[in-house]
């Protein structure tokens, strides 16, 4: 080893000692790949956890009348289905790949605080224990819906405690993953790569984990002033102390609003690197793609009160939230066009990576523009707590996070196995997962216009045929997951040798390390040509 | 933050040998620019109490104290006497307000007490409905609390004095000098409440 690998920079297994084997590996690691390969693993299973949830949700509308379980047994499930998918799933997923990824990308040996990366996972099975266990506590866990609001969040039982505990360890988690991320990007890469040269995943994290370090927090102080409010006499949110149940809805959609982009950002990226990978082509309009993402993270944090029209905010304000949303359709909008752009005349092919790419395109946009009906005040009074408004986040967060996310997975599965996936179970698992995805959430827009409300476990005759459909689809989309689990265990036993680029179209530094990439990538920092950039 | 602690760039002579320390130095700078963003975003939350109230005093577009407002109209307040009444139809409850009546002044928040007595040997469940003197007088009443919004569940002879809260509103029209405040408990007959629903019966 050189004399300049100081302690602090970077971890070096090498200089250290007989190293921990088995389970005290995993505990003990600080290595950016041990550390995001856990990542990927813990949002797996609590994806598998959050779905159960939803099916129990959907088994119950599966027909009118109550059949399966109480009303307020139905609203802890939804409550934790969205708590899980969101900070337990969605969220580390990306996490995941970052840390897999960015250091590779950018040529770095590791992320810039190994050891905190450690402790910003292991923070999160706790976290996921206290929301899970809370089902069993007196009272049963939140039933509030993820947004917690008040009046009902302050005179729930102790689940609510747990959820808010789980918050807080949750929140620090993605705190500390956001600041290694941003310390990691702006001043870990190899010498020569310059911002504007850097692989658009690495621009979609730099502006994410902004994103989080800005408004996680917020959270992190709503919920707490929730919780003083529960047992400590004060009154933020507890009119009967003065205090204004609207204002929690201000900060927690201050905070929840750019969490949306937390979400999305991270998922723009990976897809920003598989539609060139198969269009044989750069990806088209770098610097206005890395201006949108920008320009996304900033508006984002100046239109929380679309969520909140009803709550009898001024016309005056309406008016502004309204046109302020509608803003955000523009540099998203420069995305798309920049992604089918980059595919116009190129050399397509439709590996599993391309089609879940392109599901995310098409879905996504469906999403988005549910998203702009969504955002005119006058339409929104009518479609607000109905299922439009749940068919329209589905269709963003699943088709597009979820998406994305298996986009990332099968493209960089070779890298980090050393194998080539099953390429017809790849394609069947997306082909499932696109056909029963729309039949699961498609009839959902209909029942939204129809007048169905969400977060109810019954409803009126008129909407039982759609319901029926939709909870087939959400069955069929629920036990086509498990295929991933299948895929992705044949991969890691065997198959085909991948090279260090599998994938003739990919650009970036992470394809020239071997696949799989070793423990210890880029000790020292590579070469980096610029003509290689712009993945 | 300056060039020295940043990121190096490639310079002509390849990558500096001591760009671990770099590295190291520019982490700690970043990190604590970080922590301080992290740290003012959770005061931030804080912050939003009194920024919200000024925010909408300043613009004037929500009107935060508007109910406050109204319970200080600018009317004044003026003497009115309320009579308090309590009739049972059912021979085996005693029910009394513990006061027959008092001077009081429009804008006022009041607190009275009526007093139950169930002298039979099984349980009472029932309701207490009100009724006012003069009828159109009630609109003005707001009541805060009361033992009247709730069914009430009766042990054998339990006693049990129950409060009513209100505001008598200081719109209340000039002729009423006078308010009367009459209850009138209702047994529910045993077999007639309300079961929830039970799991797997069909609603429709």
């Amino acid at each position: 080893m050189q004399a300049t690998h100081t302690a602090g920079a970077a971890d070096h297994h090498a200089d250290h000692g007989p190293q921990p084997t088995g389970l005290m590996r995993w505990i003990t690691t600080t290595n950016h790949k041990d550390i995001g390969t856990m990542y990927l693993w813990f949002s797996f299973v609590m994806f598998l956890v959050g779905g159960a949830m939803s099916l129990i949700i959907r088994a119950e509308l599966l027909s009118p009348g109550l059949q399966y379980v109480q009303p307020e047994f139905y609203n802890q499930m939804l409550t934790l289905h969205a708590l899980i998918m969101v900070f337990g799933a969605i969220m580390p997923a990306f996490v995941g790949f970052a840390n897999w990824m960015i250091p590779l990308m950018i040529g770095a040996p590791d992320m810039a605080f190994a050891r905190m990366n450690n402790w910003s996972f292991w923070l999160l099975p706790p976290a996921a224990i206290l929301l899970t266990a809370s089902i069993f506590v007196p009272g049963g866990a939140a039933g509030t819906g993820w947004t917690l609001y008040p009046p009902l969040s302050i005179q729930m039982g102790m689940g609510m405690d747990m959820a808010i505990f789980a918050i807080h360890i949750l929140g620090m988690s993605s705190i500390m993953g956001s600041i290694n991320i941003i310390t990691t990007i702006l001043n870990m890469r190899t010498p020569g790569m310059d911002l504007m040269k850097m692989p658009l995943f690495c621009w979609t994290w730099l502006v994410t984990a902004f994103l989080l370090i800005a408004s996680m927090p917020i959270l992190a102080g709503a919920v707490t002033m929730l919780l003083t409010d529960r047992h400590f006499g004060t009154s933020f949110f507890s009119a009967a102390g003065g205090g204004d149940p609207v204002l929690f809805q201000h900060i927690f959609w201050f905070f929840g609003h750019p969490e949306v982009y937390i979400i999305a950002l991270p998922a723009f990226g990976v897809v920003s690197h598989v539609i060139p990978a198969f269009s044989r082509k750069q990806l088209f309009g770098y610097a206005s793609m890395v201006y949108a993402i920008a320009a996304i993270g900033l508006i984002s944090f100046f239109v929380w009160a679309h969520h909140m029209y009803v709550t009898g905010i001024p016309l005056t304000g309406q008016l502004y939230f309204m046109y302020a949303t509608m803003l955000i359709a523009i540099p998203t909008g420069v995305k798309v066009f920049n992604w089918v752009t980059t595919m116009w005349r190129g050399s397509l092919s439709f590996e599993t990576p391309m089609l879940f790419a392109l599901g995310f395109l098409v879905l996504f946009t469906i999403g988005g523009l549910t998203g702009l009906v969504l955002a005119m005040t006058a339409v929104d009074i009518q479609l607000q707590d109905t299922y439009y408004v749940v068919a329209h986040f589905h269709y963003v967060m699943v088709a597009g996070a979820l998406f994305s996310a298996y986009a990332g997975l099968y493209y960089w599965l070779p890298k980090w196995t050393g194998h080539m996936y099953n390429e017809s179970l790849g394609k069947l698992h997306f082909w499932l997962s696109m056909i029963f995805f729309n039949i699961a959430f498609f009839p959902q827009h209909f029942l939204g216009l129809a007048g169905m409300p969400r977060r109810i476990p019954d409803y009126a005759q008129q909407f039982a045929d759609f319901n029926m459909i939709s909870t087939i689809g959400s069955f069929g989309f629920g036990f086509s997951q498990l295929l991933v689990l299948v895929v992705v265990f044949q991969t890691m036993k065997g198959g085909a040798k991948a090279e260090a680029r599998p994938w003739d179209g990919a650009r970036g530094l992470e394809w020239t390390v071997p696949s799989p990439a070793p423990h210890h990538t880029f000790e020292d920092p590579p070469a980096f040509n610029p003509a290689e950039a712009h993945g | 933050m300056d060039g020295q602690y940043l990121n190096p760039k490639l310079s002509p002579e390849g990558i500096p040998p001591n760009i671990q320390e770099i590295r190291a130095a520019g982490n700690r700078r970043i990190v604590s620019i970080l922590l301080a963003v992290v740290t003012s975003s959770f005061l931030f939350a804080y912050a939003q109490p009194p920024l919200y109230k000024a925010f909408c005093e300043w613009t004037g577009i929500y009107d935060i104290d508007r109910a406050q407002r109204v319970a200080e109209s600018s009317i004044p307040a003026r003497a009115v006497k309320l009579e308090f009444d309590a009739n049972s139809h059912d021979g085996g409850l005693r029910f009394s307000p513990e006061t027959a009546s008092l001077s009081a002044k429009t804008g006022d928040i009041i607190h009275v007490t009526y007093r139950i007595e169930n002298t039979r040997n099984t349980t009472v469940i029932g309701q207490a409905v009100p009724s006012y003197g003069p009828q159109h007088a009630g609109g003005y009443v707001k009541k805060l609390d009361c033992f009247c919004f709730k069914q009430q569940t009766f042990a054998p002879h339990e006693v049990r004095e129950m409060p009513v809260v209100f505001v008598l509103e200081r719109s209340l029209p000039d002729d009423v000098n006078t308010v009367t405040l009459s209850y009138t408990f209702f047994e529910v007959p045993a077999g007639s409440v309300t079961a929830p629903a039970k799991p797997g019966e069909s609603r429709t």
